[in-house]
């Protein structure tokens, strides 16, 4: 079930403060804002979502949807596989509330119809000609990374886990953020 | 998606005397390349050889404010595979978002189709000397459990000596059609015969250009090797699925075999896979659920660096493309939408060329020949052609120019490398010894005296 949550103001500050922080993919030149094609006020909404159905589906499944807590070590797992940070408890406690607005949706009975993605399901899908059009662009590309060798991009060897907790907390003490 | 069942328990009232064998279960995972002008989603050209990240556009690169576009070639494509599959293609499927990171991966995402891919239950028949005894040609089916489009990912060269990796776009973003099959199979033997077929069957209809490995491609079976007259990158990309268990018994843990680029090698990984397991099992050990490696050298497969545990991919729905629509007749199509936005089943059916199965029924009908040879007519390319051409030109026998084209041409092929374009004798000059040995004129050792002269200095005529 997919689910588009109207989040609160403190979560959309969280999510803007996330991104150059958490963000340690080694492939450079690619901002985090990229996924979306809506305004940057509801940026990464899909990914916020998907974190929430994620947790929500969880907690669901292990406790009643009367739980209050967020299991640490499922925090750890989605930090890890989505490389947000909750930060603090603060964090985390928006997390909780947006889990308890997002329960509302259970009052609605859904028996026997079918889960939609997205209102424009069903508009036409547009299939394109099989013509070369793009492409022929490298040098524009590679100026957008900050280190590239002879036409390719520049990345570590194999990704970089995420530190553990507490290393990321001393490594942000030093940060500026 | 490779779904683990547990098969029923044989009946209780049975008694087995003896430990029954392990038996080896193999499922494959095929990663076939559209053959198409641009990617899946974006009007970049799809190319071999070009300089690196030259045809890459900005969605490829996954730059802010791109948008998917669907390539109608791709999509006919797979319902053409699909049709030739047996398999019942969804009217609607469903594209999603598998997330992981990796850096040639430039979105975090590969769009997929997870949920509802276009085309599902369909078979792929073939044809193999048989397991244990190698005269027989025993046919068998392997169920596909789903067809669906996907995106490839980018290429990374490591440099080890500076602890880097470089990474070309060129390939992120092309079309692939992702082949599952359902773990049918018990040896590394059929597992290749399939996966030659299914490279046939993909050349044929024009859809892929299966080439397993750059440069060179395993098609054919023992000895035979096809030189592509190009260095094609490796268009089809094969995993597969092993695991050992007594029959009757539930499914072994199984392992990932990966990096195995020719239908030869395949076998053989699949053949060690199966032995390491048992040889695990019957010291006592259990098997570890791991991504393993083949190492073409030694013929071991290795366990993969474990990166980062089980994966999670995240699926969610590609919430950029609506479901993508199929029609079976212009008639269901819905009404005032220009042609070129519909895939019409009827259409793709009527395009469906002669696959190889009908093929090798046609020749054993129309010359016949034996199923063995007409396997091996077929697998080579051009070889069937070869044959007909020197069938329609000499008096000899259907069987003597078997006979003549698998021995002589075949053997000589091989010992120098060429394929069946580079041979040096035509068909007609073939033809010509054929048909001087049939009027008398010479004898077969003569014959095939003459044959050597005329490999050696093409050009000369029999007489």
């Amino acid at each position: 079930m997919y689910v588009v949550v109207n989040y609160t103001r403190k979560l959309q500050t969280l999510a803007f403060n996330l991104g150059p922080s958490c963000y340690r993919q080694g492939v450079t030149g690619v901002s985090i804002t990229s996924q979306d094609r809506k305004s940057k006020q509801n940026f990464s909404c899909f990914r916020w979502t998907h974190l929430i159905t994620l947790v929500h589906q969880y907690s669901t499944r292990i406790y009643n949807s009367k739980a209050c807590q967020v299991p640490v070590d499922l925090v750890d797992k989605l930090e890890r596989l989505a490389l947000v940070d909750f930060r603090n408890q603060e964090g985390l406690a928006c997390l909780e509330k947006a889990i308890r607005f997002a329960d509302q949706l259970h009052v609605v009975d859904t028996d026997g119809v079918d889960p939609m993605d997205s209102v424009l399901e069903e508009r036409a899908l547009y299939l394109r000609e099989d013509a070369v059009a793009e492409g022929n662009c490298a040098e524009e590309l590679l100026q957008l990374s900050k280190n590239t060798v002879e036409e390719y991009f520049v990345a570590p060897p194999g990704n970089i886990p995420l530190p553990k907790r507490e290393e990321r907390a001393a490594m942000l003490k030093h940060s500026e953020i | 998606m490779y779904v683990c069942l547990p098969m029923p328990e044989s009946s209780p009232t049975k008694r087995k005397s003896a430990p029954q064998e392990l038996v080896g279960v193999v499922g494959l995972e095929i990663h076939a390349q559209l053959h198409s002008n641009t990617k899946l989603f974006s009007g970049s050209q799809v190319g071999f050889q070009a300089p690196p990240n030259s045809l890459v556009s900005f969605f490829d690169a996954s730059l802010p404010g791109t948008l998917p576009v669907l390539n109608r070639r791709c999509v006919e494509a797979a319902v053409m595979t699909g049709l030739a599959l047996n398999c019942t293609i969804n009217r609607k499927s469903l594209f999603d978002r598998k997330h992981y990171f990796y850096a040639d991966l430039p979105a975090g995402y590969q769009i997929t189709q997870q949920r509802l891919p276009i085309a599902v239950d369909g078979t792929l028949t073939y044809s193999h000397l048989g397991c244990r005894k190698r005269n027989t040609v025993v046919t068998k089916s392997v169920r596909i459990k789903q067809i669906q489009l996907e995106q490839d990912s980018g290429k990374s060269l490591h440099d080890d000596y500076r602890s880097q990796t470089l990474i070309d776009l060129n390939r992120a973003g092309v079309g692939l059609m992702e082949l599952l099959m359902e773990p049918d199979m018990s040896c590394g033997e059929e597992a290749a015969a399939a996966v030659r077929e299914m490279q046939l069957i993909l050349q044929a209809l024009g859809t892929c250009q299966g080439n397993m490995a750059g440069g060179e491609a395993c098609i054919g079976h023992t000895h035979s090797l096809t030189h592509q007259g190009n260095m094609a990158e490796g268009q089809l990309r094969v995993d597969a699925y092993v695991s050992v268990h007594r029959p009757g018994d539930p499914w072994g843990i199984r392992t990932e075999v990966k990096n195995i680029n020719s239908a030869r090698n395949l076998a053989r990984a699949i053949d060690y896979e199966i032995q390491r397991q048992m040889f695990v099992l019957e010291s006592g050990g259990t098997v570890q659920n791991e991504t393993r490696s083949f190492d073409g050298k030694t013929g071991h497969t290795i366990p993969m660096r474990d990166k980062e545990g089980l994966q999670d991919y995240r699926f969610m729905p590609e919430p950029n493309l609506p479901p993508l629509m199929v029609y079976e007749a212009c008639s269901t199509a819905p009404p005032g939408v220009a042609p070129s936005q519909v895939v019409v089943l009827e259409e793709v059916r009527e395009r469906l060329p002669e696959l190889p199965s009908v093929r090798r029924q046609r020749l054993v009908e129309t010359y016949g020949i034996l199923p063995e040879h007409n396997f091996t007519l077929v697998n080579e390319d051009g070889l069937m052609d070869y044959f007909e051409a020197v069938v329609k030109e000499t008096k000899a026998g259907p069987r003597k120019v078997i006979g003549w084209v698998m021995n002589e041409l075949q053997g000589l092929l091989h010992q120098q490398n060429l394929s069946v374009s580079q041979s040096p004798i035509s068909p007609q000059a073939l033809a010509q010894i054929l048909n001087l040995q049939e009027n008398g004129q010479i004898s077969s050792s003569i014959a095939k005296q003459v044959f050597q002269e005329l490999w050696k200095t093409p050009g000369k005529t029999a007489q």
